[in-house]
């Protein structure tokens, strides 16, 4: 019997998630993965920041979607969302920065992060024309789990995109329907509660990466939580990427005064060159 | 109609439950316990006990004689929710829910609030049940409703100030679920309507249905026939689904939501999410929301804090689209008309909230011949809005006769 899969890569080219988890193999290092907000604080400078997160080291990159209603972000996440949306920036505008920071010379994966209702107003079909024709690699999207995800998977499927799922230490017996399920990577969430800066993770972490592992044929990552060397330290040797989300964008959020004032805004880019930099070791 | 939700939380297409996958374990778990309790004959019974013997019920149904005649058209019936404990229907559900909370060995419970009347009543659960509550709670909204904040401290209850967002009902919605993911293992959400992720739609309804349950039996006692309408205010849908879902299958009776239209609907100020809105997900489930065309959800405005609100329950979308319910805006000032009409025709004050409904039986009631009969869900009572109301009509204390 033919493998489905097979016949999607004659369709569509590899998918670069899975190119450059392979070649991380190969030399047998972990993803840095940052995470930012699309338009904080303007679209221009997104693209700015993202080539900054490449220049650094980042491997790939979630291009964040704002949404008025973020349940699963913590209040740096919701503050950088709330300044995007100060300026009506729209999931368009997002998926466009893709294609705008790939032809700035960004040549990494991005990872489209975004909650469902977006993604439902624009139309599924005209979303994944969208984000096919600008060059997003994968998907996450934190409020469509498995049991409603049945129709974007398809599509994502079709389209060779990557809907990457979230597991989290509750998943418990849902971890292995889940990992079945899952392409690109997964994603583990690394304690219970909203994205955030934290200096403690889930008790069972170690226990609960170990049993996604196990259930998953594809890599695994880990998020919420990280913001130092010494945390993405501790997960390189359990996961295969790192995930590192409203600790960069706090430092954005520091230093937005510098990229407002276009006589320091290389330095304002400086500051998170160099944070990126340091947790990539 | 078929029997809704199915399996998956879903009522024809709205429902469901969308929300991060930390989430999805403690709502199957809830989901069973609910399956299994409410099929319990100790569960009901201690439910039944405490909502007769603690909070009132049955709640009466009155006809409202001289509201009758001043309209002139169909008579006119009031099911008197102001009268139970905390002055509004939404204790039926904290106490089913509150009961519910405790048998699952939950020693904590958190709830939104918008005006702070499903804030009251899971403080007010809370207290009588032995447990620890939290209130969230808009930032705006505390300091609009200072004396309701006070009432669950009195009960309590500690009430969290939100600050993210609108600073209102909506973002108090957001951040309990925040809190309830970081805590849900020993924590139990009692949400306030029937919106949110399956079960609770389902579940707030079924604790609700005993509105619509008690004015069938004691319609037909009084007039030995079903009523010609049953009229509603919907902000999430919690009174309005409660007294209508008994009348679903009886084709005759008409059910009618009144919204809120605010400003008017054609301002941008309005919670009128059935006139307005379109379909998305929003707090977890499909249904109407008022949004943006790129879907980012948009402030609501009523002088009725309880209909505040961009989002409505997934049945109540259901009912819309099946056509089988009506949805109709009010504005600010023909709420604030009725109210005063019903305050003097009858001697009842009502909740901003429910003056909704009696709007909409001024407009309906005269159109209508002697022989037909209307049911107002009278949801609660105005005591908490009377201090915001003499600001809206500028009166000053003492002022009138």
């Amino acid at each position: 019997m033919l493998n489905p899969l097979c016949i999607i890569s004659e369709v569509n080219p590899v998918n670069r998630i899975d190119q450059v988890f392979g070649e991380l193999r190969a030399s047998g290092s972990t993803a840095l993965i940052p995470f930012i907000t699309m338009g904080d604080p303007d679209i221009r400078t997104s693209v700015d920041i993202i080539k900054t997160l490449v220049q650094a080291g980042a491997d790939m990159i979630e291009l964040g979607v704002p949404y008025s209603d973020p349940l699963a972000d913590g209040p740096v996440i919701q503050r950088a969302s709330e300044r995007a949306l100060r300026h009506q920036i729209s999931i368009v505008d997002c998926i466009q920065v893709a294609e705008d920071a790939r032809n700035a010379g960004a040549d990494v994966p991005f990872i489209l992060f975004t909650y469902y209702n977006p993604v439902l107003q624009l139309g599924l079909d005209r979303f994944f024309e969208l984000i096919t024709s600008k060059g997003i690699s994968g998907l996450i999207i934190p409020d469509l789990p498995i049991e409603e995800d049945e129709e974007m998977r398809g599509l994502a499927e079709q389209a060779g995109i990557h809907l990457i799922p979230l597991v989290a230490p509750t998943s418990h017996d849902r971890v292995k329907r889940i990992a079945a399920k899952a392409r690109g990577f997964v994603y583990c969430v690394s304690s219970l509660g909203v994205t955030g800066v934290r200096s403690d993770f889930h008790a069972g972490i170690e226990e609960f990466l170990q049993s996604v592992r196990e259930a998953a044929s594809v890599p695994i990552a880990v998020g919420f939580g990280i913001s130092s060397r010494e945390q993405v330290q501790r997960f390189e040797g359990q996961a295969d990427g790192v995930i590192v989300g409203s600790a960069i964008v706090r430092k954005i959020e520091e230093v937005l005064p510098l990229l407002a004032d276009p006589g320091r805004r290389e330095e304002g880019l400086q500051h998170i060159h160099d944070y990126v930099s340091a947790l990539k070791g | 109609m078929n029997q809704v939700p199915d399996q998956q939380g879903r009522f024809g297409k709205f429902g469901g439950r969308y929300v991060p996958e930390t989430l999805m374990n403690a709502l199957i778990e809830l989901e069973e316990a609910y399956q299994h309790y409410s099929k319990d004959p100790d569960f009901i019974a201690e439910v039944r006990y405490l909502l007769n013997k603690y909070s009132g019920r049955p709640t009466s149904l009155y006809y409202a004689e001289r509201l009758t005649k001043h309209l002139g058209g169909a008579k006119i019936y009031l099911k008197r929710e102001d009268l139970n404990h905390t002055g509004a229907h939404k204790i039926n559900n904290t106490i089913g829910q509150g009961v519910l909370a405790k048998r699952m060995g939950k020693t904590k419970i958190i709830a939104e609030t918008g005006a702070g009347q499903h804030g009251v009543a899971s403080a007010t659960v809370a207290a009588l049940l032995g447990m620890e509550c939290k209130v969230f709670m808009g930032e705006e909204d505390t300091k609009r409703q200072q004396l309701n904040v006070f009432r669950m401290n009195l009960l309590g209850a500690e009430v969290v100030p939100v600050t993210s967002g609108t600073r209102t009902l909506k973002d108090a919605c957001n951040e309990t679920l925040r809190y309830w993911v970081s805590h849900v293992d020993d924590t139990y959400y009692i949400l306030g309507s029937v919106t949110g992720p399956h079960p609770y739609p389902m579940m707030v309804r079924d604790f609700q249905r005993i509105i619509g349950d008690e004015t069938r039996e004691q319609i037909v006692e009084a007039e030995g026939k079903l009523p010609d309408y049953v009229v509603a205010a919907v902000g999430g849908g919690s009174n309005a689904i409660g007294i209508f879902y008994p009348f679903v299958g009886d084709e005759s009776v008409r059910l009618l939501g009144v919204e809120a239209a605010g400003r008017g609907v054609e301002t941008l100020e309005h919670a009128a999410t059935m006139t307005k809105g379109k379909h998305g997900v929003f707090q977890g489930s499909l249904s109407y929301v008022l949004q943006d065309e790129y879907g980012q959800v948009q402030p609501a405005h009523s002088i009725s804090a309880g209909l505040d609100y961009p989002g409505i329950g997934p049945e109540h979308a259901y009912l819309k689209d099946t056509g089988r319910a009506e949805y109709v805006p009010i504005t600010d000032a023909e709420a604030l008309e009725a109210l005063q009409l019903l305050s003097r025709t009858e001697g009842i004050i009502p909740a901003l909230e429910s003056a909704h409904a009696v709007a909409q039986t001024m407009k309906l009631a005269p159109t209508l011949s002697s022989d037909k009969v209307v049911v107002i869900s009278l949801s609660g009572r105005g005591d908490k809005d009377v201090e915001s109301i003499m600001h809206y009509l500028g009166g000053e204390p003492g002022e009138s006769h």
